[in-house]
């Protein structure tokens, strides 16, 4: 148990998806302009993630792995398919995000107004597709240390977004150079934010 | 039989030379952030994965731009997954058999070319509408923009963090250590590589006044 704590924990701080690998980074500038926009971008995410990365944790051990496909029998021991996992994690990918659009679409359909594009583009999210790669690159060992690494990845995904945001309804009122304004001025924000984070490092759990 | 467009008229070089400065991928599109990042700590890996994505673009685009008429609206963005994921695995494996280390480098970012928003951006902006030469032009010059600002920050962050070029050590040839020079190991870490497109940014911004954004 403590140490699925200590994934959790790890992926939300120490590796989080934004600060350290700069996954999502598109629709985390795109979106970052008000508090509640990407409050609920930031939990779809998290609910893909946490759904995804199990999903394609169970696909990569019994079905893509080298010697994965043992349990159908002796001859298929030695049958390698890992060169497909980008296809089928993408497929898994795009069919949750289908899922979530239409239960956003369904529940809360203001919130489905207001994400309009990137809801669809979570597919192509990379924090999505790169929270079931490094799964698959860290080698996991079971399915609760997968969801346990999705959902904090997802929640570290949250907290970075929604902080951003209120960063961003603030800085309006300030005096930014004019080269500098908007675009500009997130990346570095999010450099120095990027820098508190790093602080994190080198805790062990 | 209407007159046939020259292959490289003025209109078609624009493809290639807008996204390099007034409409380039990452400064103003925003688009292809995620991996341009990561993988710009030395020059080598940039170089690869710009030539990576720039040969899955070309492809992908003009695939798609060859496919757009029998594309059903409702589902292209999973034939475009699937067009762009095929192609990616063969850059990823072509790397593993020909670039072993410097795919161990990029782990995880090769892959992610799959979801790297300048492809996705490019298939549904350009190549869905445009003949597959254009959408060929347009991905170059894309993937040239994109290539360009890699390997600025990624110059940046080597000789300045590192104090090398390529590996080669630059600063200790000049003999700068010898006068007190430090590493900046600042410049290594994953927080910088955002601080320099934002001072891209800047730069570019104040040369080319119309590109600055009304509040």
């Amino acid at each position: 148990m403590e140490h699925l704590v200590n994934i959790f924990v790890k992926s939300i701080f120490i590796d989080n998806m934004i600060f350290a690998y700069f996954l999502g980074m598109c629709s985390y500038l795109a979106v970052s302009k008000t508090v509640k926009t990407s409050l609920g971008l930031g939990l779809a995410v998290t609910f893909v993630l946490t759904i995804t990365v199990p999903v394609d944790y169970l696909l990569h051990n019994y079905l893509l792995k080298a010697g994965a496909l043992s349990w159908l029998g002796p001859q298929f021991a030695d049958v390698d398919l890992s060169f497909l996992s980008f296809i089928m994690f993408i497929a898994v990918i795009a069919s949750m995000v289908q899922l979530v659009e239409m239960i956003v679409e369904k529940y809360t359909p203001a919130l489905y107004n207001s994400l309009g594009i990137f809801l669809p583009l979570i597919a192509v999210n990379c924090a999505i597709l790169g929270g079931s790669l490094f799964m698959q690159e860290r080698d996991y060992q079971s399915l609760a240390e997968a969801t346990a690494f999705g959902l904090g990845s997802g929640i570290g995904w949250l907290l970075a977004i929604v902080g951003m945001a209120a960063i961003r309804e603030k800085i309006r009122y300030s005096e930014v150079p004019k080269p500098l304004r908007g675009l500009g001025i997130t990346f570095i924000i999010t450099g120095l934010m990027g820098i508190a984070f790093m602080s994190f490092m080198g805790i062990k759990l | 039989m209407s007159e046939k467009e020259p292959l490289f008229s003025s209109k078609n070089l624009k493809l290639i030379t807008d996204p390099l400065n007034t409409n380039n991928p990452i400064t103003v599109q925003v688009l292809g952030i995620c991996s341009a990042l990561a993988i710009t700590v030395k020059l080598e890996p940039a170089i690869v994965m710009a030539l990576s994505v720039m040969a899955v673009l070309a492809v992908s685009n003009v695939v798609i731009s060859l496919l757009r008429k029998s594309i059903p609206p409702r589902i292209r963005i999973i034939v475009q997954l699937v067009v762009i994921a095929s192609m990616v695995i063969l850059v990823d494996q072509f790397l593993k058999a020909f670039a072993y280390d410097v795919s161990k480098q990029l782990s995880v970012f090769v892959g992610l070319i799959i979801t790297n928003c300048i492809i996705m951006g490019r298939l549904e902006a350009f190549a869905m509408a445009n003949k597959p030469w254009p959408s060929f032009l347009d991905a170059i010059g894309n993937a040239s923009g994109y290539g360009l600002i890699l390997i600025i920050v990624a110059f940046f962050r080597e000789l300045l963090g590192s104090g090398t070029l390529f590996g080669y050590p630059v600063m200790e040839k000049i003999g700068l250590y010898n006068i007190g020079y430090e590493n900046n190991g600042l410049m290594i870490l994953p927080p910088m590589a955002l601080i320099t497109i934002g001072i891209i940014i800047w730069v570019q911004r104040s040369k080319n006044r119309q590109l600055i954004e009304e509040k």
